[in-house]
């Protein structure tokens, strides 16, 4: 099994950290993974994106030239990435930010309104956890816990931010 | 019977390479007299550049490392940082500081690294055969100026003391000669000066020192001591430049 | 020690100080602006340890050599242009046997190039890439882990062969996450080499130079390095094979690339195509006789680079003419995927004659 996963958005929407929350669950869970960020000017605002693969033998790249999932946090990430999937693939929208219908026929789309649930919430930025909960569920990829573990790891003593992390997730979990 | 002169317990008993009339075998016997008096010869580093002094560890008995040319304070960075205890100074010229190594020296300078730099300026370059250097002076010949320099196309000479001075990590920087008995004494007691500084923790200090090169002015070496005085120290004049270590004499 | 989460940066950096690393000097580059950045977190307040963020490249390499002359160990990074501009220093630092660890994480080039991963800089970092006549260990890691291993070992290598240690990753490696399990602790005491340069008490006076008038003195020094260098060869040579045995080709090829021909191999294995691989740990020295021994069995390779073909030459050298070497190669920066590098493998494989 090798699982690769592409991330994007604008900058500032946690794009980076929706990944590395995946990267982190999916070691918790002693399976093979790298996570690649995208680097360099274009990552100082503007969009931003990652790479997660998971597996349980050796990856050979951390790079996705054709992933099985794609997420898209906002429309720009969507035209981009859609067509880098896999036929057969699943493409993950922020159907709160993105007007525009996927263009191919081939793939699984999964709308899910994360910015109006974390809107909702009463915690905008935490769209990103709402759609990584939705994601897991979907995929099947790390499991809820192990990814609430893996948060914990990163947050550190941020207790506050940690509840309202664990609450978006568990919300995007249950949309579906 | 009085003893009144005799050769300082750090410098070895050698004979120096430097031709006749040259400063640099002034300046290391000032060294190697600063370091006996202030018993600096167990602790302290010096770092020769590239030039004719590059041979000074013949001379000087202290542990030295030769360093690339103009990266004498990166490497006197390096030492002090990884060596708080050490009391390090580079010996450069003034290729080393006003052309191939501005960028380090300014840079240490800055962050005012512990470290003590002795710069001789000779206004030209010794070692390569005498080759124009940024101090040279307007008008002088050498062999690539050698219908005098001209400053539209050579530019000026590079008063790069005072320029150090502008830097907030500097703390002692004076400029001497060694071209008179009385200027000799003067530049010891600036070299024991800026050594001060250093084990005080106060900062950068430099001593810029005016040095005869009678082979590559072709000048006799009373000419040459002569030229300092009327051409050199006009354009580069002698004195304190800066003193900030709040020590009595301090400006 | 757990695993943790970690960017090939940052891990060289941690790496580093577990391995006695007191002093770090760099200038930023990207892509491993992470290791500059961690040294300044990390290792900056340690006590005994320095961290300056340098005005140059050629003024991080010579306070490195600075803090080597008194005997502590010491490390510098940087990318591509920057280790270009390091050269002077690193063979100052060959020349007056000073053992030093620099870290090279490459990117596309020539000139400024790109901040994609590349492994353009073998030339640069094998053949000594200064002037004079030296080498300096090239260490080629291809994972998180293997960084940090690999970094231990370099502080340990430029101690007891009193030379400069490179570690030749790139802009993929210092990026990417991986999971990675630190083996050692940071020593209580950092060592401090004995023979350093730490004033003259209790001993007569020395100096470190590379200056000589003495053409003997000069010849003598090579030659001594030229024995330590036969010495590293012979004894610090290390390789991975995979799948080699039955092989009828070998795919060789280092770092980041190697992880790649070993996804395509899997693949290819999968189809019955018997193809191995040899992946050089250390690109100097290079695994000659490793490649002699395979010569013997296999008559097929192909070098799998992203460069235009630079290790190639190591393994026709290696090979003394005993086999048939093919390059495939993906410059400026492009990541080849396993896939692609798998229809390359199989095409030859038909186009040589090695399925029937």
């Amino acid at each position: 099994m090798l699982i690769k996963t592409i991330f994007a958005g604008f900058g500032g929407q946690g794009v980076l950290s929706m990944g590395l929350n995946l990267a982190q669950a999916a070691m918790l869970e002693d399976k093979n993974v790298t996570y690649l960020p995208s680097y360099g000017a274009e990552v100082r605002g503007g969009t931003a994106n990652c790479t997660v693969a998971i597996s349980n033998e050796e990856i050979a790249s951390p790079v996705a030239s054709s992933p099985e999932f794609v997420v898209a946090m906002n429309q720009p990430s969507m035209i981009k990435f859609q067509n880098r999937l896999q036929s057969g693939g699943v493409l993950f929208i922020n159907s709160s930010l993105v007007e525009a219908e996927a263009s191919r026929g081939d793939i699984t789309v999964v709308n899910v309104p994360a910015s109006s649930v974390a809107e909702d919430m009463g915690s905008p930025k935490s769209a990103n956890m709402v759609l990584l909960g939705a994601f897991i569920k979907k995929s099947n990829l790390a499991s809820l816990s192990s990814v609430i573990q893996g948060l914990k790891g990163t947050m550190g003593k941020k207790q506050k931010q940690m509840a309202v992390n664990e609450k978006a997730l568990q919300a995007g979990y249950d949309l579906f | 019977m009085k003893t009144v002169y005799s050769r300082p317990k750090s410098l070895k008993m050698a004979q120096f390479h430097y031709c006749p009339g040259c400063g640099h075998s002034i300046v290391h016997r000032l060294i190697c007299e600063v370091i006996d008096e202030m018993n600096l010869q167990e602790k302290v580093i010096g770092i020769p550049p590239a030039g004719c002094s590059v041979f000074a560890y013949h001379y000087l008995d202290i542990d030295m490392a030769e360093s690339a040319h103009g990266r004498g304070a990166a490497v006197a960075t390096g030492i002090k940082r990884a060596f708080p205890e050490a009391i390090v100074f580079t010996y450069q010229g003034d290729g080393d500081m006003a052309a191939i190594g501005t960028a380090e020296t300014i840079h240490a300078a800055n962050r005012g690294e512990n470290i003590t730099t002795i710069f001789v300026n000779n206004a030209v370059y010794g070692m390569t055969g005498g080759q124009m250097a940024p101090t040279t002076l307007p008008g002088q010949k050498t062999t690539t100026t050698p219908y005098g320099r001209d400053s539209i196309l050579e530019g000026h000479p590079l008063k790069i003391s005072e320029m150090l001075a502008l830097v907030k990590g500097t703390t002692y920087i004076e400029r001497v000669a060694v071209n008179s008995p009385a200027n000799i004494r003067k530049t010891k007691k600036a070299i024991k000066k800026a050594f001060q500084t250093q084990i005080d923790k106060l900062g950068f200090s430099v001593v810029e020192i005016l040095s005869p090169c009678p082979v590559n002015w072709k000048m006799s070496p009373l000419e040459a001591w002569r030229w300092i005085d009327k051409e050199m120290s006009q354009e580069f004049p002698l004195g304190l430049i800066k003193d900030t270590t709040g020590r009595k004499d301090a400006d | 020690m757990t695993k943790v989460l970690m960017n090939g940066s940052s891990a060289i950096a941690e790496a580093a100080i577990r391995a006695g690393c007191q002093c770090y000097f760099g200038y930023p580059i990207t892509p491993q602006n992470e290791l500059t950045e961690y040294m300044a977190t990390n290792l900056s307040r340690r006590k005994g340890c320095s961290f300056v963020q340098a005005e140059s490249e050629i003024s991080a390499i010579n306070m490195v050599y600075g803090a080597s002359l008194v005997g502590v160990r010491a490390m510098t990074s940087s990318s591509g242009p920057g280790i270009s501009l390091k050269q002077e220093g690193i063979s100052f630092l060959a020349a007056c046997e000073l053992p030093a660890v620099i870290v090279n994480m490459s990117r596309g080039g020539p000139g400024m190039g790109s901040i994609a991963a590349a492994q353009s800089d073998y030339f640069q970092a094998t053949r000594g890439g200064g002037h004079g006549d030296y080498r300096t260990i090239v260490m080629a890691p291809s994972s998180v882990q293997e960084l940090a291993d690999l970094t231990h070992r370099a502080f340990h290598l430029a101690d007891k062969y009193k030379t400069p240690v490179m570690i030749l990753g790139d802009g993929i490696l210092g990026q990417m996450m991986e999971p990675v399990k630190f083996k050692h602790e940071a020593p209580a005491e950092p060592p401090i080499r004995h023979d350093a340069l730490r004033g003259a008490k209790g001993r007569r006076s020395k100096f470190i130079k590379s200056l000589t008038s003495n053409d003997t003195e000069l010849e003598e020094l090579n030659w001594s390095l030229f024995r330590r260098y036969e010495l590293i060869k012979k004894k610090e040579t290390t390789y991975e094979t995979f799948l080699a045995d039955d092989a009828e080709l070998v795919v060789v090829a280092f770092g980041i690339a190697a992880r790649i021909a070993k996804g395509a191999i899997k693949t290819v294995r999968s189809e019955g195509l018997k193809v191995g691989l040899l992946r050089p740990v250390t690109l100097w020295p290079f695994p000659a006789e490793a490649v002699q021994e395979l010569a013997k069995k296999v008559k097929h390779y192909l070098v799998f680079e992203m460069n235009m073909g630079q290790m190639i030459e190591d393994v026709q050298l290696s090979l003394e003419g005993k086999g048939e070497v093919s390059f495939y190669g993906r410059p400026g920066g492009v990541i080849p995927t396993p896939s692609e590098v798998a229809r390359v493998i199989s095409r030859l494989y038909y186009q040589k004659g090695l399925s029937k």
